[in-house]
């Protein structure tokens, strides 16, 4: 028998559709729902973790991110900058701190950050305490990415914009600042949003510098209930209070997507 | 003292030699045309003037002041010119007013009140008074060649430079960027216009020059450049773009760049 295209079509996309269905429910029929929901759904120890796993652990989790944030966005600007100047050496810099510190993993830095830097300069250290070196560590590496984002933004930028500007008498730095990286961060802010989603997530890292019950973010204060009531449900309400600030972030992204894609 | 002087200027992009020795002097109150056939060259003549290309060999004096020279203050000797491009390069991130204000207030350091007037004053004189506090993708194309203009023009230059400054626009938006550029020649402002519109260049320069190969072939008033052209190639160029549905086809082939 001999389906015209039209049918076949239409086979193949229901077909599609019962694959799709069928996995789902067969995972989900094999899973053992009453083991499932006393290990991970238990409300007595997800009650337990309230209020402190909002106003401590949430907490610090959001300063931690926005203290590297702030850290690696400048650092970052400063490497964009040193890596399309024309002084050599300064490019030279940029590109091996940024292939450096790309190829490592932020665990690598943030333990080096915790046992070079005290061996390194024995009388001195970060200001801040643990909130100092959560800034520092993950912020090195974030600033590695963000310098890439931040180059590609400033060359995205026509080079009539420059010549424009450098043609009214403007210097060089002066029409970087007043036209060209105003219009590079307008290019680059969706995908530096995607780096503070990233970076929210590799707060999860900082417990390996030795924190506190007052500088505890959400992952190691999860692990800690989890030890202590012997129940993974603290991993649930952990990843759930992530995706509070994880989710609201994606949705801007898309948005400010969807705005740059009408501006042009 | 003359506004430009050009003398012995040779530009070369790695082994290509755009520009071959060009001898060109623009008196103050001049209005001088360059055509040419595409990649002869007109257009880094003109962007060797203001330095944004840097002469491989050659002087060229602004006001009498050597822009070559490594001491010169290129940032003042550009406060001077104004420039218009072919495709406007208005700042996309700011108000037309603020297009107009920014250098003013950054590099001539006036007040706020003093630009946005002065602002006024020049985006009224090409038009645009009512679009101020439009962004330049809201604007025509011709509406943000206006603003360009009067953006040079808040700057209070001595010299214009126009590096073709209708060829992005649209047939029918053509007309009123001219208009513009008719009234800056009646106020007597120092021109120095790349362009392919030959009946604006006819009408309006005090000379025409014709550039082909990196070199001027021939220069003179418009009447006699375009009247009775001396050279061979200056008379296969009109009569290429004067008369284009004349061409024949035995001429394709032999092309003027070559």
């Amino acid at each position: 028998m001999k389906l015209s295209p039209r049918r076949r079509r239409r086979v193949f996309r229901v077909a599609g559709y019962v694959i799709f269905v069928l996995v789902i429910v067969a995972v989900l029929a094999a899973a053992d729902w009453g083991r499932l929901s006393d290990a991970f759904f238990r409300s007595d120890v997800a009650g337990s973790m309230f209020p402190e796993a909002i106003t401590i652990a949430l907490r610090n989790t959001i300063i931690y991110t926005l203290l590297a944030f702030v850290f690696g966005l400048t650092l970052g600007l400063i490497l964009a900058l040193m890596r399309l100047s024309t002084i050599l050496p300064y490019r030279w810099f940029a590109t091996a701190y940024i292939e450096l510190f790309r190829g490592l993993p932020a665990l690598l830095v943030l333990f080096m950050i915790g046992y070079g830097v005290p061996l390194a300069f024995p009388d001195r250290e970060i200001p801040g305490g643990v909130y100092g070196s959560v800034t520092v560590g993950l912020g090195l590496t974030a600033a590695a990415y963000m310098a890439e984002t931040i180059r590609a933004g400033i060359q995205a930028v026509p080079k009539g914009q420059l010549e424009a500007a450098r043609t009214l008498g403007m210097s060089h730095p002066r029409a970087m600042v007043s036209i060209v990286l105003p219009q590079a961060f307008r290019i680059v802010i969706p995908p530096l949003t995607n780096e503070i989603i990233l970076l929210t997530k590799d707060t999860s890292l900082v417990y390996v510098l030795g924190v506190t019950s007052s500088t505890i973010e959400l992952t190691k204060f999860a692990g800690d209930t989890l030890n202590s009531r012997v129940n993974p449900t603290p991993l649930v309400v952990a990843g759930l209070l992530y995706l509070v600030i994880t989710l609201p972030l994606s949705q801007l992204v898309r948005g400010l997507e969807r705005r740059a894609a009408r501006e042009r | 003292m003359a506004a430009i002087e050009i003398g012995g200027l040779h530009k070369s992009f790695g082994s290509l030699e755009v520009l071959r020795g060009i001898d060109l002097t623009v008196e103050t109150g001049e209005v001088v045309c360059v055509i040419g056939p595409s990649g002869s060259g007109k257009s880094t003549l003109l962007r060797c003037v203001n330095f944004l290309e840097e002469p491989t060999r050659g002087s060229i004096r602004v006001a009498g002041v050597e822009v070559t020279d490594p001491d010169c203050d290129i940032d003042a000797v550009r406060r001077g010119i104004g420039m218009v491009f072919q495709q406007f390069n208005l700042f996309g991130h700011l108000t037309v007013r603020e297009n107009v204000t920014i250098a003013q207030r950054r590099v001539l350091r006036r007040s706020r009140a003093e630009a946005d007037r002065i602002a006024g004053v020049n985006l009224d004189r090409v038009g645009l008074a009512d679009k101020a506090a439009s962004y330049p993708a809201q604007l025509s194309g011709g509406q943000q060649q206006r603003v360009a203009i009067a953006r040079a023009l808040a700057m209070d230059p001595q010299l214009m430079l126009f590096d073709e400054p209708t060829s992005a626009l649209d047939p029918e938006l053509v007309g009123e960027v001219l208009a513009v550029m008719r009234g800056l020649v009646a106020d007597g402002m120092t021109m120095l216009v790349v362009t392919h519109e030959m009946a604006f260049a006819r009408e309006v320069a005090s000379r025409v020059v014709f550039m082909d190969g990196g070199l001027i072939v021939e220069q003179g008033p418009p009447a006699e450049v375009f009247g009775k052209p001396r050279e061979e190639r200056t008379r296969a160029f009109l009569h290429r773009v004067l008369e284009p549905t004349r061409v024949s086809e035995s001429e394709i082939g032999a092309h003027l760049t070559d």
